[in-house]
């Protein structure tokens, strides 16, 4: 066995292409024939992602998912940051501007709107629960933006390990919300055009989760969510543990 | 060849990439603040410019395209190695914090394409 783990962890990345390969070949025959095509192959694919990673991360203990099984550690390196940005920049190819400019102002406008809309949801449910300092309360609205804006947030207002931690993970109910969720909601909401692409990846923000949700609902419209997500995470470590800390502080 | 087109996309995501991290440190922000978003118009650029080295269906392009194919698998291994567990077992309010953030996400979408249609 640790000779097997050896040589797998050796050839990290061709034992992810197999593990990937597969489970997109189930993950299609699952769609054809369990869903009747009503759900798209590469949207169960994506949540079986998930929740083979939920199995794993009870299993283990681990923060991975399936990568922490030593195995399959190249499932984090494909899955990894470097691939995911590589691979989305690729998407752009074949882009027209004119496309990307069919947004217009709104589009820009929903990156910041986003993020003030997630941070007062978050920060109302915590006031909900009975949070009452507004620096355990911001560090909560910042993580219903995204993941990373919970801890950055946290960690500039000095909260406690406990409150940081909880905003991580209403990040990442958030992304994982979002990556299930969208090809069902897609057609409700109008997410059919690079326009309002735009303006869904400036509204959700979590790139994890929007890259995923589009991939699920049409590949196509992947490069515009993209980009106006990939501003998302920056305006929200700018305005959460400022302008809307201070705003919260002022309403208390 | 294929490899002139997959060194102009890595080429145009370091670049990407290290921009917004300059940006972001610029602001004084522990994060990338848009690097996917300039490598995406960096690529865009090469492949709109006069001369149009990197044309779809030319062998540069099919380089590219490779990668841009690959992409839902790599949002597959990316779902698989997501911290589920910790987002399952955050307790109530981080559940709800997270699930209220998404609903009034997704409700804004239609607004929003409404007036970005005017």
């Amino acid at each position: 066995m640790q000779r097997l783990e050896d040589f797998a962890g050796a050839n990290g990345l061709l034992v992810a292409f197999v593990f990937v390969g597969l489970v997109m070949a189930l993950a299609h025959l699952v769609a054809r024939h369990l869903t009747r095509g009503r759900l798209h192959g590469s949207a169960v694919a994506i949540a079986m992602g998930l929740l083979l990673a939920w199995a794993a991360g009870v299993d283990t203990g681990g923060k991975n998912g399936v990568a922490d099984y030593p195995l399959l550690a190249g499932v984090g390196v494909l899955g990894g940051a470097m691939f995911r940005d590589f691979a989305i920049v690729a998407t752009a190819f074949g882009v027209r501007l004119s496309d990307l400019r069919s947004a217009g102002w709104v589009g820009a406008l929903s990156i910041p709107l986003g993020v003030v809309l997630s941070f007062a949801v978050g920060a109302l449910v915590a006031l909900g629960f009975g949070l009452r300092d507004p620096a355990e309360i911001a560090t909560i609205g910042a993580g219903a933006a995204t993941y990373i804006v919970g801890p950055v947030t946290g960690a500039s207002l000095g909260v406690s390990s406990e409150i940081i931690s909880l905003s991580i993970a209403a990040g990442l109910v958030k992304a994982v919300l979002v990556m299930v969720a969208t090809p069902l909601v897609a057609r409700r909401i109008g997410l059919n055009n690079p326009a309002s692409a735009m303006i869904y990846g400036g509204l959700l923000g979590t790139t994890s989760g929007v890259t995923g949700g589009l991939a699920a609902t049409d590949p196509a419209l992947v490069p515009y969510g993209a980009m106006t997500s990939t501003f998302y995470t920056g305006v929200g470590c700018l305005m959460a543990p400022s302008v809307l800390y201070l705003a919260v502080k002022a309403l208390l | 060849m294929p490899v002139y087109g997959v060194a102009v996309l890595a080429a145009c995501t370091l670049a990407g990439l290290y921009a917004g991290d300059l940006i972001g440190a610029a602001m004084g922000l522990e994060a990338n603040v848009g690097g996917v978003g300039i490598a995406m118009l960096l690529l865009i650029a090469g492949s709109n410019l006069p001369g149009r080295p990197l044309l779809p269906g030319s062998p540069a392009g099919s380089g590219v395209q490779h990668w841009s194919l690959m992409y839902i698998p790599i949002i597959v291994a990316m779902a698989a190695r997501q911290n589920v567990a910790a987002a399952v077992s955050g307790g109530t309010m981080a559940i709800i914090a997270g699930t209220l953030a998404v609903v009034a996400g997704f409700a804004l979408v239609p607004l929003l394409s409404r007036l970005a249609r005017r």
